[in-house]
């Protein structure tokens, strides 16, 4: 399952921080995150639970960026 | 500029200031130090801070803790040597901050252009209710009802126009500016902006299945296909910022010891000062900033132009194409059969057509429907009677009170007149007046006027080898192919067959070289996906064409082709000239670093410099009208 996030954050490098650290979390196959279009689209493993997925994501971001912002509806 | 930015220049001008003063302030020792100090904090305590959480974080290679590394060793070694200098250590962070402020505008203010630039979301749609005009959300217009559009206004909804008319801009979802007309019966496409008249539209589709929601979707996602390019440089970033500042630590401690050993003096300050220089330079910012954004402005810059790209790879592959495959029928031509000659025709030529288009009148086929367009005049159904159809042959029908007989070499045969075989490519109506041969008519399908133009710029656009490929018989198949000078001609060809040559073109050329398929997208959808980029053309309104294909031409003029392929090239080069020129740039400071020409004021400058000309050049790949 995929879904796109809105994000917020300033820099190119940060963009590409916060894409490989939420990649390493459990429950996320894949990420990519769009520097240029404030935008973050995950693709969760089979039978993630999104809410808890998308915490730990959130959370390994602001690790790596603490200016980040992921908009988590 | 936002809050943020504005509060961010406030501090580069107070700190900048405050800097000029305590530059020309005779104070010298600890209280010199204090003050400076002031500047400092003012324009680097979010630096500070950011560096702290790093710390606790573990993030040792985070660019606001090397940057503060640097700046406090910077003040450190200005108290050890007693030469209270502290205006580099200002100076650096001040920098860096312009250096954040300026990619942070920059990058706000192209993202903006660029939205703008595919600014086609309607905001409402009209709906009447009893009279009056109530503006409601168009994702709440269910498929059939009728909404009214205003001159000026965007057509919100995918539907059929009952009544009004009207000219239609359609520039931005087609890079095209003549207006299109639209009357009664039309299908007009969402997105377009309607211009003259008012117009009522039945709705064919919901809001979220129409062109512009297709297109909007397309858009936004597009740059999440990272292309080689960015791959490439996002691997870079990653090793080279330990790289550098493992080198720095290398710096900073070996040389010292190789002298202290040797009986030298160690010189201790002066290589802590040279591997600190090194930390500044150590954020790779100017390339992983500019090479996104240029293919974001490429990919801005391109679907202004009526060509969508779905992904910074695609753009990539299309910029190294060698052959353009195409598609005959819809691509080159026009896929509608048009009146191309008549022939030893002793009446007027208009008289002739007269009576085909009389004749055919009640005819349905395309090729009565083509006769039909070409008289151009309505028809009076009274002055035609007897209409008999025979079935494979033609018509025979009596208009005026004169006997007509339209139809082929059989029809001839069979009412006994001799006729005059065609040497054109194309479907030959012959005609009979009065039981006599009156000429006959060539029908077929034409070549887009754009297309040999088209073909002569894709090539000077650099590709190679151009073929056709196509289902019609050989002999139309290679008239088409000489008229437009295209190389090579694969003719009667069923769908599977296509498939088959474009795997056979795509073994014979090397990997570096790409192939391109053009077509319609109708019923070329496994080729469009086996092609290494598939361009579908013509796709106002054709869905199947949006999903299948990897670019996508708004209008059907194949003349975009090329343009598409100018724009990736453009977008490519300026690609690698940042990426030349910025690590170009860092390496030759990293150099004059460690052999102590370059200063830390020096390796700052080049950085943030090297960071706004990659900014400035990566915005150049949006600038494609001219291309």
């Amino acid at each position: 399952m995929k879904k796109t996030y809105k994000i917020d954050v300033d820099c190119a490098n940060c963009a590409n921080m916060m894409e490989d650290a939420s990649k390493k979390v459990a429950g996320v196959k894949d990420c990519v995150v769009n520097f240029m279009t404030l935008k973050m689209n995950v693709e969760f493993e089979e039978g993630a639970d999104v809410k808890a997925v998308m915490a730990d994501v959130v959370k390994a971001c602001k690790k790596v960026e603490p200016d980040c912002e992921v908009f988590v509806k | 500029m936002n809050r943020k930015q504005k509060k961010m220049l406030t501090r580069i001008l107070i700190a900048a200031v405050l800097l000029i003063v305590l530059h020309f302030l005779p104070v010298t020792g600890m209280l010199r130090f204090a003050l400076y100090l002031i500047p400092y904090l003012v324009i680097g305590y979010d630096i500070l801070i950011k560096a702290g959480k790093g710390i606790k974080n573990r993030q040792v290679f985070d660019e606001s803790f090397l940057m503060s590394i640097a700046t406090i060793g910077a003040f450190a070694i200005a108290i050890y040597k007693k030469t209270w200098d502290f205006d580099e250590a200002v100076a650096v962070m001040l920098f860096y901050q312009i250096g954040e402020l300026f990619q942070s505008y920059a990058v706000g203010k192209s993202r903006r252009n660029i939205s703008e630039l595919m600014d086609i979301r309607p905001d409402y749609a009209n709906i009447e209710v009893d009279g009056v005009l109530e503006q409601v959300d168009p994702d709440e217009v269910e498929v059939g009802s009728v909404i009214v559009v205003q001159p000026g206004e965007k057509v919100p909804i995918d539907g059929v126009i009952l009544e009004g008319n009207s000219s239609l801009n359609t520039s931005a979802l087609t890079g095209e500016s003549l207006p299109r007309e639209a009357r009664p019966g039309d299908e007009v496409t969402s997105g377009c902006i309607n211009m003259t008249g008012v117009l009522k539209i039945q709705t064919s589709r919901e809001f979220g299945e129409s062109t512009v929601s297709k297109i909007l979707d397309l858009v936004e996602n597009a740059s999440s296909r990272k292309s080689k390019s960015e791959d490439f440089i996002s691997k870079f970033a990653r090793i080279y910022t330990p790289i550098v500042v493992y080198c720095a630590l290398a710096l900073a401690i070996i040389p010292p010891l190789f002298l202290l050993i040797t009986g030298n003096a160690p010189a201790w300050a002066d290589w802590i000062y040279r591997a600190l220089t090194f930390l500044v330079i150590s954020c790779p910012c100017a390339l992983v900033i500019s090479i996104p954004l240029s293919f974001f402005a490429g990919i801005g810059g391109a679907s202004n132009a009526g060509v969508l790209v779905k992904g910074s790879n695609y753009l990539e592959t299309l910029s190294q194409v060698t052959t353009v495959v195409f598609d005959k029928t819809g691509t080159l031509t026009r896929g509608v059969f048009e009146v191309n000659a008549v022939h030893h025709s002793e009446m007027d030529q208009v008289k002739l057509l007269e009576y085909a288009a009389y004749t055919e009148s009640a005819s349905s086929h395309p090729i009565a429907k083509s006769i039909i367009s070409a008289y151009g005049k309505p028809l009076d159904r009274s002055r035609v009677t007897d209409i008999e159809e025979i079935g494979g042959h033609g018509i025979k029908a009596v208009v005026d009170g004169v006997p007509v007989a339209a139809g082929n070499d059989k029809l001839m045969a069979m009412l006994g007149i001799q006729h005059i075989d065609c040497h054109h490519v194309g479907t030959i109506v012959h005609m009979a007046v009065k039981g006599e041969y009156a000429g006959h008519i060539v029908i077929s399908d034409t070549i887009k006027e754009t297309a040999k133009e088209a073909i002569a710029s894709i090539r000077k656009a650099g590709v190679k080898k151009t073929v056709m490929l196509t289902g019609d018989a050989g002999r139309v198949a290679r008239a088409v192919a000489g008229e437009l000078g295209i190389d090579e001609v694969y003719s009667e060809l069923l769908p599977a067959d296509k498939v088959k040559e474009v795997e056979h073109l795509l073994s014979i050329k090397s990997d570096k070289e790409k192939l391109a398929f053009v077509g319609d997208g109708i019923n070329d959808a496994p080729v469009l996906s086996r092609a290494d980029v598939g361009i579908a053309m013509g796709a106002l309104g054709s869905d199947a064409a949006i999903e299948a294909a990897d670019v996508v031409l708004m209008d059907d003029d194949p003349s975009k082709i090329a343009k598409a392929i100018r724009i990736s090239r453009k977008c490519i080069s300026i690609v690698y000239q940042n990426i030349w020129f910025a690590i170009g740039i860092k390496i030759i400071c990293l150099l004059l670093g460690a052999v102590g020409i370059a200063s830390m004021w020096l390796a700052i400058l080049a950085d943030v410099g090297v960071m706004v000309l990659a900014i400035l050049n990566a915005i150049r790949a949006l600038f494609v009208k001219k291309l």
